[in-house]
């Protein structure tokens, strides 16, 4: 948690331990993002695009041409995310640029030892719909709380452990039976209460609340393999 | 704090995955962000499910991405100037460092208004004590409870959905014992009977979803009264 930013220069090169296939998993690499370099393989090695973390920490000094980089990439993900969760265009379009905005001016603050670069990005969308929504409160925890419980000190490079989470969360998230996606997907995407997609998916509200157990279960697993 | 003091029982993963989703309404929020404060295992999952949540957003496909506007980049950017002239980088409130942590845990202690020491309880049924926290007609309810040890709360089923956070002291539920920190689960399947154990009170924080039924003559008769 107090660690510098540290960058480390060898993410280019994905562990070889990502390309072995688990048990009972074929592993499928996630789509590539559109207007990146990711998901092409060569020599037996996933070529990424940009690492998103220094792309970041370099938005953080103000370099305009890393934000547009950062902007072509995450902002209409972003758009498309809204537009899933009911927004109109103009709505999702204002949501999306708010979003980027904040993106410029808390740079300095996202922390690679606690989260990847697209997770933090995530979590400021996540935040100014539940915002702009206004549909309930979402009290949230405070990390300064002198009553929080801190977690135990971090073994190894948490900063590498953090991108390389993402990674592996994508590819777990591909290797799943699309039935397990498929409520995970809605489970972000849709906007509805677990009842609601039970109702949705017509299934027991037991057997879609075991089925993001289980999917999830697997995604925890695949990055708690890699601690190991 | 000590391993032995970590919780051991936990809320469900789908929880969990709702409330990274930012689709939990206010009084499953409030338990959920009160429960990772003190719970470092359950901080970590929600992380987790964040990086899922990120993953989603990266992995829409090429035909599926929304389109920006021409000047987004320089709109975003614009606004990211205006915000920081509206309110520039407020400082945190320093942390008030006590000699002991606080009993109820952020965001908990905004939503009582104080610590411990400064609620005002209320009466409810014979034995215990109550301090209602969410209260909205039609939505689940957040609300203290304060069971004086020894106490047994009468025997009752569920309408929906009830999840139980100790705060302080701890009761036991059929063989399992509930110490702070620790989140019992209880829906349409479970009649249960939940004992305060003997010493002090136990305070819990308690959401539910739908009324409680409670069984029994009496029990019947004095629900109307105490309104859980």
């Amino acid at each position: 948690m107090h660690a510098q930013a540290l960058y480390v220069d060898d993410v280019e090169l994905v562990p070889p331990v990502r390309l072995m296939p688990r048990r009972g998993a074929g592993i499928r690499v996630s789509r590539p993002p559109a207007g990146s370099a990711s998901g092409k393989v060569k020599n037996g090695m996933q070529m990424k695009g940009p690492d998103w973390g220094e792309v970041l920490s370099a938005v953080a000094a103000h370099d305009k041409a890393s934000f547009a980089t950062l902007f072509r990439h995450f902002a209409p993900r972003v758009k498309s995310y809204m537009l899933r969760l009911g927004s109109d265009d103009s709505q999702a379009e204002e949501l999306a640029q708010e979003t980027m905005a904040m993106v410029w001016r808390k740079a300095g603050q996202y922390d690679p030892a606690r989260a990847a670069a697209s997770t933090w990005i995530f979590t400021i969308a996540r935040n100014l719909r539940i915002d702009a929504f206004r549909r309930a409160n979402r009290p949230e925890l405070d990390p300064e709380d002198p009553a929080l419980v801190p977690d135990a000190p971090p073994q190894g490079d948490a900063v590498v452990e953090r991108k390389q989470n993402a990674e592996r969360v994508r590819a777990a998230l591909a290797a799943l039976p699309d039935e397990q996606r498929q409520v995970l997907h809605m489970s972000f995407f849709d906007d509805k209460t677990h009842s609601e997609i039970a109702a949705a998916l017509d299934l027991p509200l037991g057997t879609v609340k075991s089925r993001i157990r289980l999917a999830f279960g697997r995604v925890k697993a695949s990055i708690d393999e890699l601690g190991e | 704090m000590t391993m032995h003091d970590l919780p051991k029982h936990h809320p469900g993963d789908e929880l969990l995955v709702s409330y990274a989703a930012g689709e939990l309404n206010e009084a499953w929020s409030l338990l959920i962000a009160t429960h990772i404060a003190v719970c470092p295992r359950c901080r970590d999952r929600v992380g987790t499910a964040e990086a899922l949540g990120a993953a989603l957003l990266e992995d829409v496909s090429a035909g599926e991405l929304a389109v920006m506007v021409d000047d987004a980049l320089e709109r975003a950017l614009a606004r990211a100037t205006e915000l920081s002239e509206q309110h520039d980088e407020i400082p945190r409130t320093p942390s008030i460092m006590t000699k002991s942590a606080p009993v109820l845990p952020q965001p908990l202690r905004d939503y009582a208004g104080g610590d411990i020491d400064s609620l005002e309880w209320r009466r409810l049924g014979s034995s215990a004590y109550h301090v209602p926290l969410v209260a909205k007609r039609g939505a689940p309810t957040a609300r203290l409870l304060r069971i004086p040890g020894g106490t047994v709360v009468p025997e009752h089923g569920h309408n929906g959905l009830e999840l139980t956070m100790v705060l302080s002291g701890s009761f036991t539920d059929d063989g399992a014992r509930f110490a702070r920190g620790d989140v019992e689960t209880a829906d349409v399947d479970v009649e249960h009977q939940p004992v305060a154990e003997a010493g002090g009170d136990c305070i819990c924080l308690a959401v539910t979803d739908a009324p409680l039924r409670f069984r029994g003559p009496v029990a019947r008769l004095v629900q109307p009264f105490i309104g859980i």
